[in-house]
């Protein structure tokens, strides 16, 4: 296969027309099926050279699209490599919206780069990765913004984030965008028809600011609810950067155990992004929990932690929502209000995504204080719980508090965009102060060639979303994220 | 015998296109002949009596700034000016002027016929010549005898042996100007070629059922054109556009309208014009409305209006209706504006704006007579439709050259615009894109982000025109940034580069924009302190006082202030014009938004800069739809920004080319190195 590569590469910058790419779909594995993806205008020659049926006769040519056939492939020689079902789309009518053949094989890597190998023999070249749905966003069959949700799809790692993508996927934020686009570009359409004939129309502006000052006030508070959704659903969809932070012996390392172990959540390690640790998820009532700094709670040796609120305050800095433990049988202490400091700080800067849930641990024994006295010294919590992590009271209704603060209803998938792609709604947040400005425009009392402006602003940072407005490099970049075979 | 007259450059019609494309070729140092059906209708105003307006008074600045003649002509020969807009923003201000139009065809004769290399003929142009049927016509250089020579287009004429020379074999060099010939058949060689017939190729002129084969105001229209044009294998089209009734001035009730005069100050058109020399005593204009009757007419006698009878086949102007139009399509409004302006000071004759038609002679003396102050007006001059033959702009390049034949340009209506400052701002550029293409320089092509004559190019070459273009504010995207006040500062530079504007006239400029550029970083950076005799200054000029120091360009940007307003609270100020202070007020109080535009017109150019290379096929560009390909390769954009305005070209069809040309970086060269 390699050998073959830097003479199909030449071939396919001169005649670029007639690419045909090909993948493997499924993973190279031993899984029970593999398939192979070959798109483009010789997608079905190609095929029907290394395609018989059970007869032994080239025959994949004669079938009707979009049906599936049952037979073999067979390399140069004859020889019968493995049984397949194959499948032909036609284009326009494909994913790619090119002629396309999908080989359904009995996987494993082996079989699969035999298949994938004589496909690239025939005149195929290896795709890149995310090239099947480029293909389908350069056909027209898709925006961008879908075009991404198929990534987001692939990527998803729990429940919220697949019913997120396959929205979207669906259109939901295509749609958003595009009614806010159609009143801007109504807006845009009315200044400008009335600038180019001021004699006749000049009456069409009477009370136009006002209006349009409520038009925008509306859009505006759309973004709002957009953005907002949008971040929180960013929150869920990506893993809930979590911290759990408390004096020593508060219980940290006994929360740490029951997260892991209880509700049969998987722990996964994965490189940390913002720093050289580690980051471990669990799964809470189907919400992932993306644990940060979990090292430095596990480490037992280290029984004194001397840095213990310097610890709370790198922890809680990257964090979206912090499991702060109090031991009830020892009450507020004064490192508790130094952490009650730095609480309020974070949870200040963006209090709509930050959350805080107290964990007033140790139950079982003799308190000192209690969940009013503690809500009412640390007035920055979203919930205040009490529990016993040694005997496992009370330990149950972290995950329902966690599953009701982050509950988003099961219909907000269907009925409401949730933009959570963050280049989607850095677009949204730009359009959002091109709005603003048109407002501030109006209240200036400047004249109405002026809102023109950031009208078409707003209405170009909202294209971006769908790629209506081009922009040269973006699309690139965004495919070359794809993972192999898409 | 062929007789051959040599010379450079050739315009064929002496409009406002034909004069300025004329000008500039001769004012550059090239021969050039200038052809005219009637040495009486140079620079004519057949239309309405104005220069300038919204947005056409941006041409007429931009086409002074590049050293054209209009700004300079109408600054000598106006009888009211008006600065439009100034209510709104700078963006939208837009000078207009009443032209004594006698005047101005005489006063821009004058500069034709003194202008040295320029040569005024009074002849109809009957064929364009390429080398190859200059060459045939040489060898046959008898080929050619006077009696066949015919004024019907119908019958067999020189012409015709032409046909078919055009397509050599598929090696042979591409066809290129090398010539016009004149209906007395002789021969002038020239290096390039001008079209500039306006609305007089195949006219015809329609008053309801009145049909005349004339072109406007009765003059005698071209015809032979046509059978070249098709030689040259460049399709024409059909256009119509309209004018209303001239009437006797005496016969109006001007007591019944309202006077509209013009400005007590008046501002030139021309950065050449001494505004001393402009304060003139001016003519006003009137105006009145129609009324409900009047519609009620136009109404019952639809079936009698040639395009609503469908004699018409041309395709009219949606932008200056006629006044059937307006009652049809704005049924809902119970008025339309009309506007009575002089024709000139030494006539009688009033143009009745707002009300052109194709009425009937019958229908438009009761219709016009409903009108208030017009009830016993007397027409002079009936209004008209005129139909006549012109191109589809997508045959040109942005440098106005035709795509088929080298040296070939094309400027004004025949291009499918309308409007006379739209028309002498295409003749001015395809004039000096003439020069450089026999001086073998790159073309003068001004981007949407420099110039209202960019985006007039470009919609014109770019975009699907079914009506006659119209130049309109909305059209140009980046407006606050092209306006009327600053053309000098936009354009000067390219006029200088090009040889039309003088190193006094440059340096001005760059003086100019010297100064703005100081004044402004002063004002900036002065502080005013919450003196009591500071604040005493701000009450007196009816504005808040300070509560603490602050620049004097914050004081600017107040509303109730301005900078001549806040003179008083800088004593240190510089003594600099008018037109300097003018821009630095612009700069200061609008700052944010020019800063917002300018950095749409950075995004803009990101992909207007991204060249389409001329190697390409688009047959080769993989996963193109199919009628973005066919657009494509009948358009031949010149950028990844100009394809994207191309109607039926989608943003992915352009994501499509640029990874097409992303990935066939330096193709020319690879492909070449790949064989050897």
């Amino acid at each position: 296969m390699l050998q073959n590569n830097s003479f199909l590469n030449s071939s396919y910058i001169d005649k670029s027309r007639n690419d045909t790419i090909a993948a493997a779909a499924t993973a190279m594995s031993a899984a029970g099926i593999g398939i192979i993806r070959v798109s483009g205008p010789d997608a079905v020659r190609i095929c029907a050279e290394l395609y018989v049926n059970a007869r032994g006769e080239h025959d994949l040519q004669d079938h009707a699209a979009n049906t599936i056939v049952f037979g073999y492939i067979e390399d140069r020689e004859g020889n019968r490599i493995d049984e397949v079902m194959i499948s032909v789309f036609k284009a326009p009518r494909s994913y790619t919206t090119e002629d396309t053949v999908e080989i359904n094989s009995h996987g494993g890597t082996y079989l699969l780069n035999r298949i994938l190998d004589l496909v690239l023999r025939g005149g195929a070249r290896l795709a890149d990765p995310g090239e099947f749905t480029k293909r389908a966003f350069l056909g027209g069959r898709i925006d961008l913004s879908r075009a991404e949700a198929v990534m987001d799809l692939i990527a998803s790692q729990n429940e919220f984030a697949r019913k997120t993508a396959l929205a979207q996927l669906g259109g939901s934020v295509s749609e958003s965008v595009k009614e806010l686009r159609s009143a801007i570009l109504y807006e845009m359409a009315f200044i400008e028809s009335a600038i180019d004939d001021p004699d006749s129309y000049a009456s069409d502006l009477e009370g136009y600011a006002d209006r349009l000052d409520s038009i925008c006030e509306k859009l505006l508070s759309r973004m709002e609810s957009l953005l907002e959704i949008g971040e929180k659903g960013a929150v869920l969809k990506e893993g809930i950067r979590t911290a759990i932070i408390g004096r020593p012996n508060a219980g940290k390392s006994s929360l740490l155990n029951y997260l892991s172990g209880t509700e049969r959540a998987i722990v996964t390690e994965i490189a940390g992004t913002t720093r050289d640790t580690l980051e471990e998820s669990v799964r809470v009532r189907g919400i992932q929990l993306r644990l940060t700094d979990t090292a430095g709670i596990r480490d037992t040796d280290d029984r004194v932690e001397k840095i213990g609120i310097a610890r709370a305050k790198d922890a809680v800095e990257e964090s979206e929502l912090v499991l702060y433990l109090i031991d009830a049988s020892e009450g507020i202490t004064k490192e508790d209000q130094s952490i009650g400091m730095i609480l309020k700080q974070w949870k200040q800067e963006l209090p709509s995504v930050r959350k805080c849930i107290i964990l007033l641990n140790k139950s079982d024994l003799p308190p000192v204080t209690d969940s009013d006295a503690v809500r009412s010294f640390f007035t920055e919590a979203d919930e205040v719980l009490s529990c016993s992590l040694r005997t496992g009271e009370g330990a149950q209704e972290l995950g329902m508090t966690i599953e009701k603060m982050y509950h988003m209803g099961e219909l907000s998938h269907q009925s409401e965009a949730m933009i959570t792609n963050a280049r989607h709604r850095e677009a949204v947040r730009e359009a959002y102060e091109a709005l603003s400005m048109v407002r501030q425009s109006i209240s200036m009392g400047m004249s109405e060639d002026f809102y023109a402006i950031d009208l078409m602003n707003a209405y170009a940072s909202l294209g971006r979303i769908t790629g209506e407005a081009v922009e040269d490099d973006l699309v690139e970049e965004i495919f070359s994220k794809f993972c192999m075979g898409k | 015998m062929n007789y051959f007259i040599d010379t450079d450059v050739c315009v064929i019609g002496a409009g406002h296109a034909g004069c300025e494309a004329a000008l500039a070729c001769a004012r550059l140092g090239y021969r050039t002949v200038i052809f005219t059906m009637n040495v009486d209708s140079i620079a004519m105003m057949p239309c309405n009596p104005h220069i300038g307006g919204s947005s056409k008074g941006h041409l007429v600045r931009e086409i002074d700034a590049l050293g054209g003649e209009m700004g300079k002509n109408i600054d000598k020969t106006f009888i009211q000016s008006k600065m439009l807009n100034r209510s709104k923003g700078p963006a939208v201000h837009s000078l207009r002027t009443q032209a004594d139009k006698a005047e101005y065809s005489k006063a821009m004769r004058k500069i034709l016929e003194n202008q040295e290399n320029l040569t005024i003929r009074q002849v109809e142009v009957t064929d364009i010549l390429t080398q190859y049927d200059l060459e045939k016509l040489k060898i046959e250089s008898d080929g050619c005898s006077k009696d066949q020579i015919s004024n019907d287009p119908d019958n067999i004429n020189c012409s015709n042996d032409l046909n078919d020379s055009i397509e050599g074999s598929p090696d042979s060099e591409k066809p290129r100007v090398a010539g016009v010939r004149i209906h007395t058949g002789t021969i002038y060689t020239c290096k390039a070629a001008i079209i500039c017939t306006g609305t007089y190729l195949n006219a015809r002129c329609l008053v309801g059922e009145s049909i005349t084969e004339t072109g406007p105001g009765g003059m005698q229209r071209s015809t032979w054109l046509k059978n070249s044009m098709d030689h040259l294998g460049i399709p024409l089209r059909r256009f119509k556009t309209g004018t209303p009734a001239r009437m006797d001035g005496r016969t109006l009730d001007y007591s019944r309208m309202k006077i509209q005069p013009g400005d007590p100050v008046v501002v030139p058109f021309s950065y050449s014009t001494d505004p001393a020399d402009v304060q003139i005593e001016q003519v006003p204009c009137w105006l009145t409305y129609t009324n409900e009757e009047t519609h009620e007419i136009i109404r019952q006698n639809l079936d009698r209006s040639p395009i609503y009878a469908g004699i018409i086949e041309g395709t009219g102007p949606r932008y200056c209706p006629s006044i059937e139009d307006k009652v049809v399509k704005f049924s809902e409004k119970n008025r339309h504006h009309v506007f009575i302006e002089p024709e000139g000071r030494f006539t009688n004759e009033v143009y009745v704006d707002g009300m052109s038609s194709s009425m009937p002679d019958d229908v438009q003396q009761r219709m016009y007579r409903t009108v208030p102050g017009l009830e016993n007006c007397v027409i002079v001059k009936n209004a008209y439709a005129i139909e006549y033959d012109c191109i589809n702009a997508n045959q040109l390049k942005l440098s106005l050259e035709t795509k088929a034949v080298d040296g070939l340009f094309c400027a004004g209506q025949f291009n499918g615009s309308s409007g006379y400052e739209e028309a002498a701002a295409q003749g001015l550029i395809a004039g000096i894109n003439a020069v450089n293409k026999i001086r073998g320089k790159e073309p003068l092509i001004l981007e949407r982000s420099e110039a209202y004559i960019g985006v007039l190019i470009d919609d014109l070459v770019t975009k699907d025109n079914r009506e006659p273009y119209r130049m309109m504010t909305s059209r140009a995207e980046y407006r606050l940034l092209l306006r009327q006040d600053n053309a000098d500062l936009r354009l000067r530079k390219y006029g200088y580069k090009e040889g039309l504007i003088t190193q006094e006239q440059y340096d001005y400029v760059c003086y100019k924009e010297k100064m703005i550029e100081e004044e402004t970083a002063r004002l900036k950076k002065i502080r005013v302190g919450a003196a009591a005799s500071n604040q005493e200054i701000l009450r007196s000029l009816g504005s808040a006082e300070l509560k603490t120091a602050c620049t004097l360009a914050e004081l600017i940007c107040r509303p109730e202030l301005s900078y001549d307003r806040i003179a008083p609270l800088d004593p240190e100020r510089p003594d600099l014009t008018k037109d300097i202070t003018e821009q630095v007020e612009i700069n200061i109080r609008y700052e944010g938004y020019i800063d917002r535009q300018k950095k749409q017109v950075q995004q803009f150019e990101k992909l207007e800069h991204r060249k389409i290379p001329a190697w390409i096929d688009y047959d080769e560009v993989g996963s193109l739809r199919n009628e973005a390909r066919q657009k494509l390769k009948a358009f031949l954009p010149s950028s990844i920004g100009q394809a994207s305005r191309i109607s039926g070209v989608t943003p992915a069809d352009i994501t499509v080319l640029l990874i097409y040309l992303e990935k066939n970086r330096g193709k020319g060269g690879s492909v070449s190195a790949a064989k050897s």
